[in-house]
Formats: structure tokens, sequence, C-alpha cells
């Protein structure tokens, strides 16, 4: 049964969540300078894509998706796509209109 | 006859740890998916309203935002390094990580209670006079921004709750730094409530 | 069934799970339990207790239909009985009822483990179930009586009606809270206890069901929950989110509505197909006919099911585009369905059939689900869902499928689980009366329905034109039946846990699954050794049974 307390994280170290934390922090600057740009139709794509790049960082690093096994990023994927699949065809109605 | 003792009952009780935080992640879709109706909504609204979203959004103060989610940032991080620091028995370095995490989320309600008495203060409320006569499109905006916004500090004070816990257990040997999947899920709850903020801030906040 | 003493079995085997005695005594030993057999009881009497009361509620609402104007009941009451009979059927019954019972006793035994993944969790569903179902029926009681707005709770009536609208909306955000516990734990128990040599094409092809029925669980039903909450604040604070008074969209409602409540037909649907894979091997002594595509099929059906909800949309004023979209993914989802369909069907070709009572709810099924899903593919053409929206013809097909199907899947279950999980065996000569009542009552119920609805006769109306009559007489002398079959096979049931002839044999139908290696009833523990499984269990060679024990 040993194998299910495995931890992933053999020599933990506080380094890279520091590094991912001032990575944050530029992305939170990088969307605040954009929106002060007039980009008219992409302001919410660049947004939403800075945003993305965060929760990225977020979800591998502060949440290990990276060291989990495969599983785990599958399982996000899926729940990932019941979302985006919902947004997509939502518009298939209200683009139309 | 045969009797059965107490202990081969209870004794099914196997730990797995990758199983526990597999629920955890399953639990966390749930709450990415609560919180994604909301967006479905706001994003159909916003389409079909976007002057008028546009309009509603400038009585919100960008710098507030901008202030609490770089401390919702850094929770995320306290929290992450709360977990390194159990990891190496360094357990005293753990809850003082946590109790920051605590800190600043304190802090971060803070700032939202200042923000919501200003906009109360100017009569934008939910079923409010001020508000019920502008526009559509910004009723719709303020409607989104509060319950959105209140539903996300709910879920901040509940992870709250649930680091202080966590300080509690690391404090009396519950969580040791070769048990320590308790804290991992609390952890793992916490940079969802981070996540959800890190896509609600531009959307509110950032749209001119 | 407990005393104070510990009961064993004479044979000096260990006590079974109905018999353990463990930190508690008595009821607390029922109501406190952790162990996934006793929650599966616990949840079986809850669920047939609301079944028996949504069963009154369409008692009723066939009454007042049997003659035109008003019979029994006002126009505003009989708006109330079918948003009752709905809420009560929908989230209280066919929601749960095969997974929280059937699942929970058994999906860990077809898997060979001990026990769920999250015990407490599991506990913690139940009394989420009841909390749910008591602030349903408070509805009916508290001033303001139950709500008329139909289970679907459309906006705006639902924000302007002053009935209990906010108990059945908190009711019903509970229940989805119990069936999200439910999914997480099955797909966490999937993945993680399945006995060593059980890989995942070994595995029975009902816990493929209830795998895929866990998945749309977690992650369609937040999406009811967030909606349902939106309407209450609303209802409450007035915010503006969907009231079209304070400038919202209540198409947007219908779209947020549907994105969870069509996947709930197929959390519906799916277990109650894993169920008809189960049994006809069984009962047909053959090797089912395509196991992996019955297996990739329940993904699939959970999959394609998220893409289709506006199909219940077509008349409230969509783009065209969108609809044709909708109309398209609505086609695709009825494959594999079919899949299934046709492969249950190539298992009893040239099988030796018997005809047990299981068998006969199992075989009704495919009959039932085969017109209740060509009903629904006719209502995924544009233009004839034009004509049929909001008609019997609807409600005709939606009790074909979720009665007919998983109603039924749900009765062949009771039949061939029951003497394992109490290990008492009922008559089944009754069993077999039972079921021919019920199956005629049915479709003398509802096929008129779909006839009328054709016609043009309305749905959820208390009266109509004269020329609807005739079948509306039908249909309701059609629900006496059916509630005379109802009684047969519940009294014949009930009377065997009480005093029907006790069954220890382990294989009561010579089914190969892991459920029928293990002690009728089970142990508390399940198996005295971790079991290791060949294939999948499925291979009928003479009858023989393929599993081996070996010391863990």
């Amino acid at each position: 049964m040993k194998e299910n307390n495995v931890q992933h994280e053999h020599s933990p170290s506080y380094g890279i969540y520091i590094l991912v934390w001032l990575g944050l922090l530029a992305l939170t600057g990088l969307t605040v300078a954009v929106a002060g740009l007039d980009i008219g139709r992409f302001t919410v794509a660049t947004a939403m894509i800075i945003a993305s790049a965060k929760a990225f960082l977020v979800l591998t690093i502060f949440m290990h998706l990276k060291s989990e096994s495969k599983t785990f990023t599958v399982f996000v994927i899926v729940a990932l796509f019941f979302l985006a699949i919902s947004f997509i065809l939502l518009f298939a109605d209200y683009s139309f209109k | 006859m045969t009797t059965q003792t107490q202990a081969h009952s209870e004794s099914h009780v196997h730990r797995d740890d990758i199983g526990a935080r597999l629920g955890m992640w399953l639990f966390l879709f749930t709450e990415l998916i609560l919180f994604g109706g909301m967006f479905l909504v706001y994003s159909i609204y916003r389409f079909t309203h976007p002057e008028e979203f546009h309009v509603a959004a400038k009585e919100l103060n960008t710098i507030i935002g901008t202030f609490n989610t770089i401390i919702l940032l850094t929770s995320s991080l306290t929290m992450a390094l709360s977990i390194v620091a159990i990891q190496k028995d360094n357990k005293r370095l753990s809850i003082f990580f946590q109790f920051l995490t605590i800190l600043l989320a304190l802090f971060f309600m803070v700032n939202k209670f200042f923000e919501w008495s200003i906009k109360f203060h100017h009569g934008i409320y939910p079923g409010s006079d001020t508000l019920l006569n502008e526009k559509s499109g910004e009723i719709l905006f303020f409607g989104l921004y509060y319950v959105m916004t209140g539903l996300h500090g709910l879920h901040v004070i509940v992870g709250v709750a649930m680091i202080a816990f966590m300080m509690r257990f690391t404090s009396n040997g519950v969580v040791t730094h070769d048990n320590f999947i308790k804290l991992e899920n609390t952890g793992l709850y916490w940079h969802l409530v981070d996540i959800i903020w890190i896509f609600l801030f531009p959307l509110f906040y950032l749209i001119t | 069934m407990t005393s104070d003493s510990v009961a064993v079995e004479t044979n000096g085997h260990e006590p079974s799970y109905l018999e353990y005695q463990g930190k508690h005594k008595g009821i607390l030993g029922w109501i406190l339990s952790t162990d996934h057999k006793r929650i599966g009881i616990l949840y079986l009497t809850a669920v047939l207790t609301f079944f028996f009361a949504g069963v009154v509620f369409g008692f009723l609402m066939r009454l007042e239909l049997i003659s035109p104007g008003e019979t029994i009941v006002t126009a505003q009451t009989y708006n109330k009985f079918f948003t009752l009979h709905g809420v009560i059927m929908i989230f209280l019954f066919i929601i749960p009822a095969i997974p929280a019972i059937f699942g929970n006793f058994f999906l860990p035994i077809l898997i060979g483990a001990k026990d769920v993944a999250f015990p407490r969790l599991n506990l913690l569903s139940w009394y989420l179930y009841m909390t749910g179902g008591i602030l349903a029926l408070l509805s009916i009681v508290m001033p303001g009586g139950p709500a008329d707005t139909g289970w679907t709770f459309y906006i705006p009536y639902s924000v302007r009606t002053d009935t209990n609208v906010i108990y059945a909306l908190m009711a019903a955000f509970i229940l989805g809270f119990s069936s999200i516990l439910t999914g997480l734990n099955f797909v966490t128990t999937v993945h993680r206890l399945r006995a060593p040599s059980m890989s995942w094409f070994k595995m029975p092809l009902s816990v493929w069901s209830f795998y895929a029925t866990a998945w749309v669980q977690v992650l369609a039903t937040p999406i009811i929950g967030i909606t349902l909450l939106l309407v209450v604040i609303e209802r409450v604070l007035h915010v503006g989110i969907f009231d079209p008074a304070l400038g919202g969209d209540p198409v947007l409602y219908q779209h947020l509505f549907w994105i969870y409540s069509h996947p709930a037909v197929y959390i519906m649907i799916l277990p109650g197909m894993g169920l008809v894979s189960e049994i006809i091997p069984v009962f047909a002594h053959r090797t089912i006919f395509g196991y992996k595509f019955i297996a990739f099929s329940s993904i699939a059906i959970a999959l394609f099911g998220s893409l289709v909800w506006a199909h219940h949309m077509f008349t409230v004023g969509m783009s065209d585009t969108g609809e044709f979209i909708f109309s398209l993914l609505t086609m695709v989802v009825a494959i594999p369905s079919a899949i299934k369909v046709f492969n249950w069907t190539a298992t009893l070709y040239k099988g030796s059939i018997e005809l047990a009572a299981p068998m006969l709810y199992i075989l009704a099924f495919i009959f039932l689900f085969s017109i209740g899903g060509l009903t629904g593919v006719m209502q995924g053409v544009i233009s004839i869902d034009i004509q049929i929206h909001d008609t019997s013809f609807i409600v005709g097909h939606f009790h074909y499928v979720m009665f007919g199907g998983t109603g039924f899947a749900f009765f062949a279950g009771l039949h061939y689980w029951l003497p394992k999980m109490f290990g008492k065996m009922y008559n089944m000569k009754t069993a077999n009366v039972a079921f021919w009542f019920v199956f005629v009552g049915f479709n003398v119920l509802y096929f008129p329905m779909l006839i009328m609805g054709w016609m043009g006769m309305p749905r959820r109306y208390y009266d109509y034109l004269p020329q609807f009559h005739p079948y509306h007489l039908i249909s309701t002398i059609g629900s006496w039946i059916l509630i005379l079959g109802l009684i047969i096979m519940f009294t014949n049931l009930f009377k065997s846990l009480r005093s029907g002839k006790k069954v220890t044999a382990k294989n009561l139908w010579g089914g190969e699954t892991l459920e029928w290696q293990i002690e009728t009833p089970p142990t508390l523990e399940n198996f005295e050794k971790i079991p290791v499984v060949g294939g999948h269990p499925y291979q009928y060679k003479d009858n023989e049974v393929t599993i081996e024990e070996e010391k863990v």
C-alpha cells in the first residue's frame, strides 16, 4: 500500500513558487496595462488569454498538476471541455440572432 | 458460534492520498462550473449590452481591484509555501505561512467591504431605485457584479475557516510532514478561489 | 432484523451486513452507518417513499383529466399537482434511484472492493437527499402552497408567483449537491478501488454506466445549482438576472436550465442501460455482444448528451443557426443509444432465454425505450417540434424513456437484486402477473398521449376540447391498471422481505459478476479475500464461473 502514500515532490523547494508568483504579478501588470489601450474587439480576448496564462501557472505549479499522474490532467481537460462547449453552443444561438 | 470483533470492521478505512486528491479535484470542478454558469450569463449579457457594461464598469475602482488581485495571488503563494514547509518538517514555518494566507484573505475581504460600502452609499445595490432607473445592461452588470463577487467572497470566508482548521491540525500533529493530505486539499481549494478571481478581475474591473 | 445481542448465522460464518452490530445499536446503526450497503438500503426506503408520493400525484392528475372541465380540483391546484409530480419523480426518484440504491449497494462489490472511496461522504449524500426531500414536502404544507410553475421553473412566472417556489428551488439545489457527492464518490471509487486484476475492460458494464453517469452528475449538476440559486436571489433581492422586467433575458434562463436538465436525462437512463447490459446475458445465457461498443457508448452518450440541450427550446425564439446546430447534434446523440439496443438484441439471438421477472422488465425496457427514443428523434426535427412542442406528445415521449426505460430497469433491478440484498425470495409467479398489469397499464396510459399530442392536445392543461375526451378516458383507465400492477408488485416484494423464503445460495440466477460469488446477504466487508478476475464477466461457457479467489 506504500504507493498510495507517495508524495509527488521528493525534494520540494520554495524557489519555484516564488518565481511563479513573480510571473503572476508580471502578468497582472500586463493585463492592467493592456486594458488602457484601445484594441476594440480584442479587449476581451486579450484579457482572457492573459488570465488563462495566469490560471495555467496556478494549476500546473501551485496546484501540482504538473507532477501528478496524467489522469488528473485528463480530468481537468474534460471539465474545461464541458465548460467550453457550453459557451460555444450558447453563442451558437446568440451570435446569430 | 463466532463472535465478531470491532477491529476488522473499522479496518477497511485505508489511506489513499491520490484518491483523496482525485476527489478534491472533482469537487473543484463542481465549483468551477458553479461559477462557470455565472460567467456564461455574464458573457451573454456583455455580448448583448456592450456599451452599457462599459458605462457601468466605470463605477468600479481599478486600483482597489488590482490591489485585491495582488493580495489574492500572494495568498496563493503563502499557501503553497506552507505545504513546502511541512514537507520539510518545518512545522512552525508552515503554520506561519498558513497564518499569512488568512491575513491576506481577510485583507481582501476588508477591501471588498469598503468597495461595496461606497457603492451602497451611492445607491447602487440590488433592487435600489437608483439602479433600477438605469438602462437594463447596467442593472444586469451590477446584478452580476454583486452576485459573483459576493459568492466568491463567501468562498473566501469558507477558505479562511478551512485554513484556520489546518493551522490547528498542523499544530496538534494531525497534519505532519508525511501526512499532509488535508493541507494539500485545502491548498487546492484555495488556489481555485484564486483562479476564479483571476477571471473576475479583468471582466469587471478592466472593461475600458 | 437486528436485536440487542449480536446475531450470527448458525453455520459459523460471519454475520451479514444486516445483522452486524458496530459502534451504534439499533436504528442508529443504520442512520449513522457508513457501510455502502446500509446506505443503499437507506436510499431504498427513502426513494420508494417519494416514488409512492409521486405516483399519488400522477394518479390525481389523471383523475382530474378523466373528463373535460374541472373534475376534482381547480386549475391552480392542478398546476401544483403536475409541479410536485415532476419535482418528486425527477429529483427524488428517477435521478437518484438506480445509482444511489443499486450503485451504492453493488458498485464496490462489482469491482471487488470493500466500500466506496469516501464512505462518510456517502452518508452525507443521503442526509442531503433527505433534507431536499423534506423541503420539497414542506413546500406543500407551508402557507402559499406548493409551487405551480412546473418542475422547469421558467422565468418570469417563477419570480412572480407567490407559491412556495423558494422551498422547491432550495430542495432541488440540495438534492443536486447530494447527486454531485454520489458522482464524485463513484468516479474516485472506480479509479482507485478496483481489484488489482480488474482492468477497465474487465469491469462489468453496469460499472461503465455508473462511471459515465457519475461524470455527468459531477459536471452538469452545478449548472442547475447556480441557475436555481440565481432565481432564489432574484426572487428575494430583486437583483435583475433573468427577469425581463429588470432587463434580464428569460431565454437565457432556459438555456442554463437545460444545460443541466438535458444531461440529467442521461443521468437517469445510463444506469438503467447498465442494468440491461447486466441482466440480458444472465437470462439469455449468452455472452454479451460487443462489450467494448457498449462500454464506449456509455461514454459517448455522456459526452454527446451535453451538446443537445436547446432542443427543448425550439419554439422560444432562438436563432435559426442555433436551432439547426442543436437539431443536428440531437440526431447524433441517438446513435450510441441505438448501438446499445442493437447489441442487446444481438445478445438475445440464439440465446436460451429465461423469462423470469427481471428479464421481463428488461425486455419491456428495450421495447418501451425504443418507442421513447424514436419519438425523441422525431422531436429533434425542428419542423415537427414546432407542432408538437408543449403537447401531450412530449409527455408521452418522456414517460416512455424515463418510466418505460429507467423505471422498468429499476423494477428489473429490484427483482434481480433484492433477494441478494435481503436473502429473501419473492413469489415469482406473482411477480410475473404484476409485470403484465404494469406493462399493459403503462401502454394504455401513455400511448394515447402520443396520439392526442399529435392531434394538438396541450400539456399542463387541466381542461380540453371534447375531441380529446376518449383518449384521456383510456389513459386514465390505463393509470388504474398500472397502479394495480404496482400494488401487486410491491406487495409481493415487501411480503418477501417479511416472510419470504429464505435464500442462502450465493448465485441465484447464474450470473458471473462478483456479487454472485459472495454471501447472500453479503457480509460487512463483502469479500473474505480480494477476488482475482479473468476476462470480462459475461463469458458464458456452460454457465461455468470463471472467478478464482486468491490470498491478497
